[in-house]
């Protein structure tokens, strides 16, 4: 077990050079630093000495790979790889382009994101299951036929639409709960409800419908078929059975997004202003704040191998005929 | 006139071009008929098959562009092409287009939505909602009669509807009659009692329901705006339309343009193993592993640096919107082909232990051939599941890329941008409601067809569903 883990995080490693080398390509070949620099002072009318100013003060100001006037070993430390892409593997994340630390305002926004995404994802996971093993117990019934229909309309509706309806429905029109916002501590509570709900709710119609086809799958096997010929009743062997069986693809699934919640929802938070990093990310985005974007497309690329890994941690807890060499 | 190609339009009519081909091809092999036929027989996969033709064919309208020429004045020697660049559809629409009022109106009003100071004839100054330039003119300034006037042209589209859905009818029967030597009316009953092998039945309904809509439209929309107008004035059910030609591109160009990519290192992933396996395995965990959003939102935003940058390469917006739109469907297309590769992969790895790949390699054919010839016709019903899976997520996706700032050009119409909008618009008191009311109900049409559609498709096709 322990040897896996090492070895997987060994693994992890050639893919974040790759992520990092591809985000480096995107952000400082494709375009070179001078053309970002004009796009933040405005296209027209640059001067010159504007762009090495505004590149000099963000420390774009250096040789992309290979600094020939250093000594020594700064010919490769000294350049813009190495300062703003390498540093990333010791997560030191420097300064964004309007000069904020980074690692400072993530670390300040990680709380609110969890906020929301934890409860999202435990209710979420509680109502889908429950909505899943109705339609499961009642199969190729008409309940069960309707309940697939609802969910394929409910998958149909755009999250979009299901938070500008929800807020204005809500929070606009019954007035139940502040639109947006976010407040410390308990205050916070009535801010997380509404989006919390949202969450839960535009995610009914594919979560739904997922499981169920994991609980089919399981009722159709041998075990089960043994169980009701043992005469026990259908609702023991629904969740005796099926359901502790048809847990583990559903557990393992929801294992691999554990990490990745971290990074918030870019949709809830931004419409509800709540200062997680989903909402930072968006407003990076659309401040063009490039450091920003580059630090989270490698935060992300992180937390996505940590939670694959975690899948195949949590398969051996889970179901003891796995097991890892 | 002068026609425009542009690289969208290119690809959509090859697109369209690939899978008229395909039909020809596979209405005559059994082992393609077949499947098919079990997709065509379901009558809510029928039914969205109706619906979904209606949208194509509107985005297919909406592909032909072209730059009118304009009025010579005085140098006879040189051609002159106008700025705008238009399509079939914008000309079919001629006058919704056009008519452009202030502000916003809501659906079928004959006044602003918004009090404004007007000057009267005799000097005085009064506030009140002004009169429409263009939505419901034929009435009296008060707007009476207009209830009345809007039940008259709904009841003769409704007539009109029917009429023509009636002339489908026999016409239908009178083929299908044809064919099994009854007569039209025979048939028109056995349509009626679901008897025949397709669900006609089904399928007619539907198009009568569609033929509704566009007579009620071709009467109601020449005097009013029947879906409102947005903030600059302009007819919303236009907007709407325009924005279902982005979606479609968004939807099928992105699997078209990841589906060599996805189908070419997926198969030779799992045939060849060793070394390309570990390649290609590295390549999509990687790019895998950076998130969809992020991966898109840093290339659109180096897009934007490029296009700011080279202003010259670009003749309209709409060409340069055009780029844009096919770069977000590249982008789009490499964040998601991972899935089908490592699909693929999967599946030939299976493959290659089968007898008959076996026997293939054992009579010394080619290792090219093989892959053509025996592992590529059985994989594809894996690709044809996927890219018609992943179309409706492709459409939703298109509306949350354009809010977070990095989806389609904020010039180009699309569901995205309206919703965009909407969210301000739902802030105003009182609400304007029906941008946001319309992108919804055709892109809730569109997503929902296709993805029943999609199961219709997996179904037939899936060997592991079929055996149940």
């Amino acid at each position: 077990m322990f040897a896996y883990i090492v070895r997987r995080l060994l693994y992890a490693i050639p893919i974040l050079i790759g992520v990092n080398l591809l985000t480096f390509y995107l952000f400082f070949v494709v375009n070179s630093p001078d053309d970002m620099a004009r796009m933040h002072l405005g296209m027209k009318r640059v001067t010159p000495e504007a762009i090495e100013k505004w590149k000099a003060s963000h420390g774009y100001d250096k040789p992309l790979l290979l600094n020939s006037e250093a000594h020594a070993l700064d010919k490769l430390t000294d350049t813009i790889f190495f300062e703003k892409s390498l540093k990333l593997f010791v997560f030191d994340f420097g300064y964004s382009d309007d000069g904020r630390d980074i690692s400072y305002d993530i670390g300040q926004r990680m709380m609110p994101s969890l906020a929301i995404a934890i409860p999202s994802l435990l209710i979420g996971l509680m109502v889908n299951i429950t909505f899943a093993l109705l339609m499961a117990f009642f199969r190729g019934t008409y309940i069960d036929i309707s309940g697939v229909i609802l969910c394929v309309v409910l998958m149909s509706i755009s999250a979009m639409f299901y938070i500008i309806g929800g807020q204005y429905l809500l929070a606009k029109l019954l007035r139940l709960m502040p639109i947006s916002g976010f407040d410390s501590g308990l205050i916070a509570l009535k801010f997380i409800l509404l989006p919390v709900v949202i969450s839960v709710v535009s995610g009914i119609g594919s979560g739904a419908r997922w499981y169920r086809t994991f609980f089919l799958e399981e009722a159709g096997k041998d075990y089960v078929r043994t169980a009701r010929a043992k005469g026990l009743s259908e609702s023991l062997v629904l969740f005796r059975h099926i359901l502790r069986n048809a847990l583990i693809p559903i557990v393992t699934g929801v294992v691999v997004l554990l990490p990745l919640l971290f990074m918030g929802s870019l949709l809830l938070e931004s419409f509800f202003a709540i200062p997680g990093l989903g909402s930072y990310t968006i407003d990076a985005i659309n401040n063009q704040d490039f450091a920003i974007v580059r630090v989270m497309v490698f935060l992300g690329s992180v937390l996505y191998i940590i939670g694959l890994i975690l899948v195949d941690i949590s398969y051996t807890i889970v179901d003891p005929r796995v097991r890892l060499t | 006139m002068m026609p425009v190609i542009l690289w969208t339009d290119a690809l959509i009519f090859l697109l369209a071009a690939v899978v008229i081909v395909f039909v020809i091809y596979a209405r005559s092999k059994p082992h393609l008929r077949a499947p098919w036929y079990r997709v065509f027989t379901g009558r809510i996969a029928a039914g969205s098959v109706v619906v979904l033709l209606a949208f194509v064919v509107t985005g297919l309208l909406d592909s032909v562009h072209f730059r009118l020429r304009l009025e010579n004045n005085g140098n006879h020697n040189a051609n002159h092409y106008s700025g705008e660049v238009l399509s079939i559809l914008d000309v079919l629409l001629g006058p919704i287009r056009t008519r452009v009022e202030k502000t916003y109106s809501a659906p079928f009003a004959t006044h602003l939505f918004a009090k404004e100071t007007i000057e009267l004839d005799d000097g005085t100054k009064v506030r009140d909602y002004p009169r429409l330039h263009y939505g419901g003119q034929h009435l009296p300034d008060s707007g009476e009669g207009k209830w009345q006037d809007i039940l008259q042209r709904s009841l003769l589209a409704i007539s009109e509807a029917l009429l023509a859905s009636a002339l489908i009818l026999y016409a239908t029967a009178a083929l299908l009659g044809r064919r099994t030597a009854r007569s039209a009316r025979e048939m028109v009953l056995a349509i009626w009692r679901r008897e025949t092998g397709l669900p006609w039945r089904t399928l007619l309904t539907i198009t009568t329901l569609l033929l509704l809509l566009f007579f009620l439209v071709l009467n109601l929309a020449s005097a009013f705006h029947v879906l409102g107008t947005d903030k600059v004035g302009q007819d919303v059910f236009y907007l709407t339309l325009k924005s279902i030609r982005t979606g479609l591109v968004i939807g099928t160009l992105t699997t078209l343009i990841m589906l060599p990519f996805a189908i070419f290192l997926g198969i030779v992933a799992g045939y060849a193993r060793g070394w390309i396996d570990d390649v290609v395995q590295y390549i999509y965990t990687t790019l895998n592993s950076i998130p969809g959003v992020l991966l898109i939102a840093a290339s659109i935003l180096m897009l934007q640096v490029y296009i700011g940058n080279h202003p010259e390469y670009f003749e309209t917006t709409v060409e340069r919107a055009d780029i844009r739109l096919l770069f977000l469907c590249i982008i789009l297309g490499i964040t998601s082909w991972t899935g089908l590769c490592r699909l693929l992969r999967g599946e030939s790895l299976k493959l290659r232990e089968a007898e008959y790949i076996q026997a293939a390699v054992s009579f010394g054919v080619a290792h090219g051939k093989i892959i053509t010839r025996h592992i590529l016709p059985n994989v594809m019903h894996v690709v044809l599941i996927t890219v018609v899976l992943d179309f409706s997520g492709l459409v939703l996706a298109e509306a949350v890329l354009s809010y977070v700032g990095v989806g389609v050009d904020p010039t180009m119409n699309s569901w995205g941008n309206m919703i965009n909008s909407a969210r301000l618009e739902m802030a105003r008191e009182p609400v304007v409601w029906w941008s946001l009311l319309s992108a919804f109900l055709f892109m809730f049409v569109l997503v929902l067809a296709a993805n029943l559609f999609a199961d219709a498709v997996r179904d037939a096709f899936d060997p592991r569903t079929r055996a149940r």
